[in-house]
């Protein structure tokens, strides 16, 4: 049989798709202990008791100068910044994108200087921001805003502009008007849409927030990475950064199932098409 | 009474010219089956009914006021795809248009009043044959099915004229005769006037009351959009006879291959 015509059984295909992150972890703990067999106090590539060891210092032992549990502050002011940022990102894209899909005139006046917009690397911009908005959290949640906000609303605005256009004609022909057609049509069609172009931002976003908390920040994961950067802290560093790939990835699932309960008609239609 | 008088009205874009000298009117209950090959401008003068394009020369009169630039309620439409909204359900879809006309702002309605248009939208979907799927959405239905929740929604609306675009193009030949039988028993318990472009010739004679044939008169071969179609034949549909079928089959085939070849 051909090659393109084979395809695993689903336990099969769990056991392929775990395969690469056990050979991964193979790997690792390998080099690690040739490494600490070598040199027991080798920071590099600490084992899975150093990373243990950190874990529970970090995420369940109060720190002694603050009491906090630094694992679960970082996570929180993390997620706040990353939450606020989107949520205003969502909602301008909505609001920008369904006027610039809908009303020609809005189109011609706002289209050129969002593209353009869109274009200004955000981390170029990222010095103006602790200018302008000081160096508090109004600053990485603007960052985060500037870097996926644009993307969003020409995505948007490009899903009203591929709808049909035989919806807007029949929606004048049942007495709607320019709001109806907002509301009701253009709208509705679009939260689904939102929620798919909020996954394909996530990586930017966290992205955005990391940098923005490495360089000026007292709390938040990307600050903690930064921090303990200056003394080789391997054993803190990597359980972070496998945290932060874990809550990015629920993130995407989340959205994912959210969009399958709110919106069955979208996904209906598209297995339709497909 | 003439719901629509159609004065000189011609269409061209740029150098290519669409339509031309089309001159007739259409008295109200009527229904005008249009056929022609493609290219012959039976879109364009529907969409000109529509509101969706303005003519280039000459005016379209509806009681006796010209036709506005836009879409409006008194003109139901529906297309070959897409007529239907696909996030709203079945009954959803029907009691869009009273639900616009009842709340001006959200454009939805509540309570006691809601539950008046559903029950106008039911007995709409009841007499289209879709009152089982109310809550079903549009990606759920069959091709045929799709056409009727259209029509259904088309009608709430009480439209004075019902424009069909191909409605029954993309459907079995099967399906396509239970869409006739549809058509025809809500034109004559609505008294609706309706305008129905069709590709298939055999479809235009059987349905209606009126048949226009979408022609070019004259073709030149070497510039085949330098004239426009006009309405070659306008009959009454019980005097047509079979030789004038087959005369206007072969003068359609001949357009259509002149136009064929010129692209």
């Amino acid at each position: 049989m051909r090659l393109i015509n084979l395809s695993p059984s689903k336990p099969l295909a769990a056991v392929l798709g775990l395969l690469p992150f056990i050979v991964l972890l193979l790997i690792y703990l390998n080099a690690s202990d040739a490494r600490l067999a070598e040199n027991p106090n080798d920071k590099l590539l600490p084992g899975l008791t150093a990373m243990v060891d950190s874990v529970q210092r970090l995420g369940f032992t109060e720190d002694v100068r603050s009491g906090d549990y630094l694992l679960w502050s970082d996570t929180q002011a993390s997620l706040k910044r990353l939450a606020t940022g989107l949520g205003v990102s969502a909602g301008l894209a909505l609001m920008v994108g369904i006027l610039l899909g809908t009303l020609p005139y809005f189109r011609a006046l706002a289209g050129p200087i969002v593209a353009a917009i869109s274009m200004v690397p955000p981390m170029a911009i990222l010095p103006i921001l602790f200018i302008v908005f000081g160096l508090g959290e109004l600053s990485k949640v603007v960052l985060i805003v500037i870097g996926t906000a644009p993307v969003m609303i020409r995505d948007m605005a490009q899903r009203v502009l591929d709808m049909p256009r035989e919806q807007f004609i029949k929606l004048q022909t049942l007495g709607g008007n320019s709001w109806h057609l907002m509301l009701r049509v253009v709208l509705p069609q679009l939260l689904p849409r939102l929620l798919a172009a909020l996954r394909l931002s996530l990586g930017a976003a966290w992205l955005f927030l990391i940098a923005a908390e490495a360089i000026a920040s007292t709390d938040g994961l990307g600050y903690r990475i930064f921090l303990v950067r200056r003394y080789l802290a391997m054993d803190v560093i990597l359980p972070y950064v496998v945290w932060i790939t874990l809550l990015a990835w629920l993130m995407d699932i989340g959205l994912r199932v959210l969009s399958r309960k709110m919106f069955p008609w979208f996904h209906g239609q598209q297995e339709g098409e497909a | 009474m003439k719901l629509i008088e159609v004065k000189q009205v011609g269409k061209q874009y740029g150098d290519n010219i669409v339509l031309e000298r089309l001159d007739f009117s259409v008295e109200a209950g009527e229904f005008c089956t249009m056929v022609g090959t493609s290219g012959c401008g039976k879109t364009t003068f529907l969409r000109m009914l529509l509101g969706e394009e303005t003519p280039s020369r000459g005016q379209i009169l509806l009681d006796g006021k010209p036709l506005p630039d836009e879409p409006g309620e008194d003109r139901g439409v529906v297309f070959q795809r897409y007529s239907v909204f696909p996030h709203l359900t079945v009954v959803d879809n029907v009691m869009l248009g009273a639900e616009l006309k009842s709340s001006r702002w959200i454009g939805k309605s509540f309570g006691a009043r809601r539950e008046v248009i559903r029950r106008e939208a039911k007995e709409l979907l009841d007499a289209v044959g879709l009152g089982h799927a109310l809550s079903r959405y549009p990606a759920e239905l069959s091709g045929g099915m799709q056409q009727r929740l259209a029509i259904a929604q088309a009608l709430i609306m009480k439209p004075r004229v019902l424009l069909l675009d191909e409605p029954f193009g993309a459907l079995d030949p099967g399906i396509r005769a239970d869409m006739h039988h549809l058509v025809l028993k809500l034109w004559r318990e609505t008294g609706v006037t309706v305008f129905m472009i069709t590709h298939d010739l055999k479809e235009g004679f059987s349905l209606g009351t009126r048949l226009m044939v979408f022609d070019k008169i004259r073709r030149d071969a070497q510039a085949p959009n330098a004239y426009g179609a006009t309405i070659t034949y306008d009959l009454p549909l019980k005097h047509a006879d079979q030789s004038t079928q087959d005369s206007i089959a072969s003068e359609v085939a001949q357009t259509s291959m002149l136009l064929a070849g010129a692209k």
